[in-house]
């Protein structure tokens, strides 16, 4: 029997490779994954609700496609500014935070943080919704087996606790659980 | 629920500073669609005929296409209508970008402005949140600066803008509106001016729905792949560098040489000092195609351009792209529209060379041509000595100066500028096109037929195999049997003009890409869209049930609505009439029959106005009692012999 190497363990790895030279603002991206993950599936457009951006700036002739990461709460203490190519990018061009400087990845009515999922999905799609929208090929998916330390899982925060999370940062616990208690009695 | 629109129009009163969200009639959709459509009965219904386009009754309506924000792949166009100073008749512009889309997420179809503002103020428009703001800090400033300094303004780096320049707020007849990496050329900038108003800045985050939103999604997805693999589609110029097309055909100068200038030295040279300078292409919003090119010129500002833009500034000027590259970008920034723009600096330089015009009237003029046209660009915009003459177009300007300089003014038609193309014989489709075409330029209603017909059978068959765009199998029975271009019957050239205006008229309802649709059949007949897939696009959308039928007779009545507009204004037969060298073969016999004919198959009188029985069998009995009403018609003309529709006399 082939074993992998004590505490070792397999894991898949999806990757979106994103080409910024290819990108044409055309932001069919925003709108597809707006559509995908309206509820009920596709019932709206609204690429305000999208959890892929493209920050645009059309005189540094900057297009940058990201995706939602993580909430966090601060903004950061300071920002880099990236030369490339002679090309000047901030840094929040590249970064994925759904953070309180921009208002990428959150909702727009409640402002709750929004996070891209990889279009996880029963059954699973070929590629993630934005991928398939991408006529250009600046986001192509990639899906890899990496052989990773077994460790005690890492608390991953499903999307409703990172609402609620936000939830309570924003508004305080008590007015939180106060107004779940006066919704799930309605 | 309304479903595509959103049921609401924004209503700018920049004179008393009001603001009204105003709920629309959810019928106006399924008679006008959207667009250009329902911004023509605004037009008919708000303004009198008797308004001046320089008076606050006048109306400037930016509107975006019925299907702007809906997945459907090219739906992008926002038109922009009011009336021209120019012509004094109704203006239709179309831009690209992100503009109507991102209007429509902020909650409106339209934007109606009315009224001027005694000082120079911009819109803030987010959401339902709406605000006239100061713009005194921007008086001068160009298209792309004032974008930004909004922007900056705002804190908001996803604001659209759309903006004019020095040049509309000069009001300079050739003025435009510009947004990203688009432009509203051709008529609205110096209304836009007139009415105190440097920019709208737009911001919306609000949901659309469709009516049958999972089908649609689906559909729309194969079509963008479908657009991205069809080379049919999109502009060629953006990503073919044989310009020969333009280069040998048209004509150079104030529209007067055609000269054989395309060489394979010429095209490599030509493509490196693209490429050695391109940053990219981009695309319009949701749009697999990416038209614009944009340029990097060494001490200018980075700019983009689309289509038969590049060549204008260079041929008028005899000069090479390195030029037009120099020169555009320097005249976009100004807010100057790049097709009347060149036309009448080499109108001016003509009048020089001939004595009408002398030193005196350009002091200080550089003798570089070159430099000429920056001279020139600078004195129009700022309607400055002969360029406050200038600034009103080749037409006015050609009045004002007098002393024969009427001559020179060769290529306008109802006083606009024409394309620069003069051939030797008549397409008859082109004669009609040219002389009844509302937008009053050619690239803005052809593109359905052929412009030519193809040399031998075997390429006519292999063209007409999978033509699946025509409405009907007529057309290919006509191509098939057309030889040589002024040879084909009036019965044909009248159909084949009707369908080339439909598929524009569609479209800017729509909101669809000429690029796309309406300005693609021509070449190799597979285009993205036609009266065969946007029934469908539009049912799934809207709810409303869409077939061929009802959308054919659909752009029937707004097309006559836009007519029915212009002939309150006082359009008739006279003005219809192609530049006069624009064929260097004519017969006006013969041309004024066919004419007859295509009013008599429009439903029109012989003078060009459509009569009652058209009138009310379109819906439109609101335009004919006005007509009788006002004496335009009796409600006795003679009807016409027989009745057609989709190009094809039913008995
Ligand atoms: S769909 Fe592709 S090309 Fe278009 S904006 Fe998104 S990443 Fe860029
Ligand atoms: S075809 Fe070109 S111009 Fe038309 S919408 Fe697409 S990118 Fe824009």
């Amino acid at each position: 029997m082939v074993t992998v190497k004590a505490g070792l363990k397999k894991k898949l790895v999806k990757e979106i490779k994103v080409d910024v030279d290819k990108c044409t603002g055309c932001r069919s991206c925003e709108m597809a994954c707006s559509a995908f993950h309206a509820v009920p599936k596709y019932s709206s457009l609204n690429p305000a609700r999208a959890r892929i951006r493209v920050v645009i700036d059309e005189s540094r002739d900057i297009y940058v496609p990201i995706r939602a990461g993580e909430y966090t709460q601060a903004e950061c203490t300071g920002r880099n500014i990236y030369t490339i190519h002679g090309k000047e990018y901030s840094e929040c061009s590249f970064c994925p935070a759904c953070c309180p400087s921009r208002d990428y990845f959150k909702e727009p009515d409640s402002g709750l943080p929004l996070k891209c999922d990889m279009c996880e999905d029963e059954p699973p799609l070929s590629e993630p919704m934005c991928v398939q929208a991408c006529q250009q090929d600046a986001l192509t998916y990639v899906e890899r087996e990496e052989l990773v330390e077994e460790q005690k899982p890492e608390v991953k925060l499903e999307e409703m606790e990172i609402v609620f999370e936000a939830l309570v940062k924003k508004h305080g616990k008590k007015k939180v659980m106060d107004t779940f208690t006066r919704l799930s009695k309605s | 629920m309304r479903y595509a629109e959103r049921g609401y129009d924004l209503e700018i009163d920049l004179s008393r500073g009001g603001i009204d969200r105003v709920e629309t009639d959810p019928r106006s959709m399924e008679l006008y669609l959207g667009g250009q459509g329902t911004a023509a009965k605004l037009l008919w219904d708000r303004v009198p005929p008797e308004a001046e386009p320089f008076s606050p009754e006048n109306l400037l309506i930016f509107s975006s296409g019925l299907l702007n924000a809906t997945p459907v792949p090219g739906a992008t166009r926002t038109s922009v209508n009011t009336f021209s100073p120019q012509t004094s008749l109704m203006a239709h512009s179309l831009m690209g970008s992100y503009f109507g889309v991102e209007m429509k997420h902020a909650g409106y179809d339209k934007i109606v402005i009315r009224g001027k503002s005694p000082d120079l103020v911009y819109l803030w428009i987010n959401n339902g949140k709406v605000e006239i703001r100061d713009a005194r800090h921007l008086r001068g400033k160009g298209t792309q600066e004032t974008a930004a300094l909004i922007k900056e303004e705002l804190h908001d780096n996803k604001v659209q803008v759309a903006a004019i320049g020095p040049a509309g707020e000069n009001r300079v007849y050739m003025a435009s509106i510009d947004h990203s990496h688009a432009s509203a050329a051709r008529g609205p900038g110096p209304v836009m001016g007139d009415k105190g108003l440097k920019a709208i800045a737009v911001r919306g985050t609000q949901d659309i729905h469709t009516a049958r939103p999972a089908e649609l999604f689906e559909i729309c997805l194969r079509l963008s792949k479908e657009l991205y693999d069809n080379p049919n589609v999109g502009d060629w110029m953006a990503v073919d560098e044989d310009d020969s097309f333009h280069h040998d055909n048209f004509s150079w100068g104030n529209a007067r040489v055609r000269q054989k200038v395309w060489s394979k030295e010429l095209q490599e040279r030509w493509t490196k000092l693209k490429y050695d300078h391109m940053d990219r292409q981009t695309g319009c919003y949701n749009c697999p195609k990416k038209c614009h090119n944009v340029i990097s010129w060494p001490g200018r500002k980075r700019f983009s351009y689309k289509c038969y833009g590049k060549d204008t500034y260079h041929m008028a000027a005899f000069q090479e792209l390195d030029f037009s590259y120099d020169i555009l970008g320097v005249a976009q920034e100004l807010g100057l529209d790049s097709y009347s723009t060149p036309q009448v600096i080499a109108f001016a330089l003509e009048l020089l060379e001939a004595g009408i015009l002398t030193d005196q009237d350009f002091p200080g003029m550089p003798s570089d041509v070159r430099k000429r046209y920056f001279y020139l660009l600078d004195k129009i915009t700022r309607r400055e000595g002969i360029g406050d003459v200038l600034a009103n177009g080749v037409y006015w300007a050609a009045r004002q100066i007098g002393k024969g300089a009427e001559k020179y003014d060769h290529n306008t038609t109802k006083k606009f500028e024409q394309l620069p193309i003069k051939l030797g014989k008549v397409n008859p489709a082109y004669f009609l096109m040219i002389a009844t075409g509302e937008k009053m330029s050619i690239t803005q209603i052809e593109g359905s037929f052929p412009q030519d017909p193809l040399p031998t059978m075997e390429q006519r068959q292999e063209f007409v195999k999978n033509w699946v765009a025509v409405p009907h199998e007529k057309f290919k029975e006509w191509f098939l049997r057309w030889e040589k271009r002024n040879e084909i019957s009036n019965e044909a050239s009248c159909a084949i003009t009707d369908w080339n205006e439909a598929m524009h008229y569609i479209d800017d309802s729509l909101g669809l890409c000429g690029f796309v649709s309406s300005f693609r059949g021509q070449f190799g007949g597979k285009t993205g869209y036609h009266v065969w897939n946007i029934p469908q696009l539009i049912s799934l959308s809207t709810g409303l049930d869409f077939d061929k039928d009802k959308l054919w007779k659909t752009f029937q009545r707004i097309r006559t609505l836009v007519r029915a507009v212009n002939v309150r204004r006082g359009l008739r037969r006279r003005d219809e009439r192609p530049p006069e060298d624009h064929w260097a073969v004519r017969d006006e016999k013969s041309e004024q029959k066919l004419l007859d004919n295509y009013y008599q198959f429009k439903g029109w009188t012989t003078d060009g106005i459509p009569n009652k029985e058209t009138l009310d069998k379109l819906g439109l009995n609101y335009v004919s009692e006005d007509f009788i009403k006002r004496g335009i018609l009796t409600g006795n003309e003679s009807t016409p012999s027989k009745e057609t529709s989709n190009g094809q006399a039913k008995q």
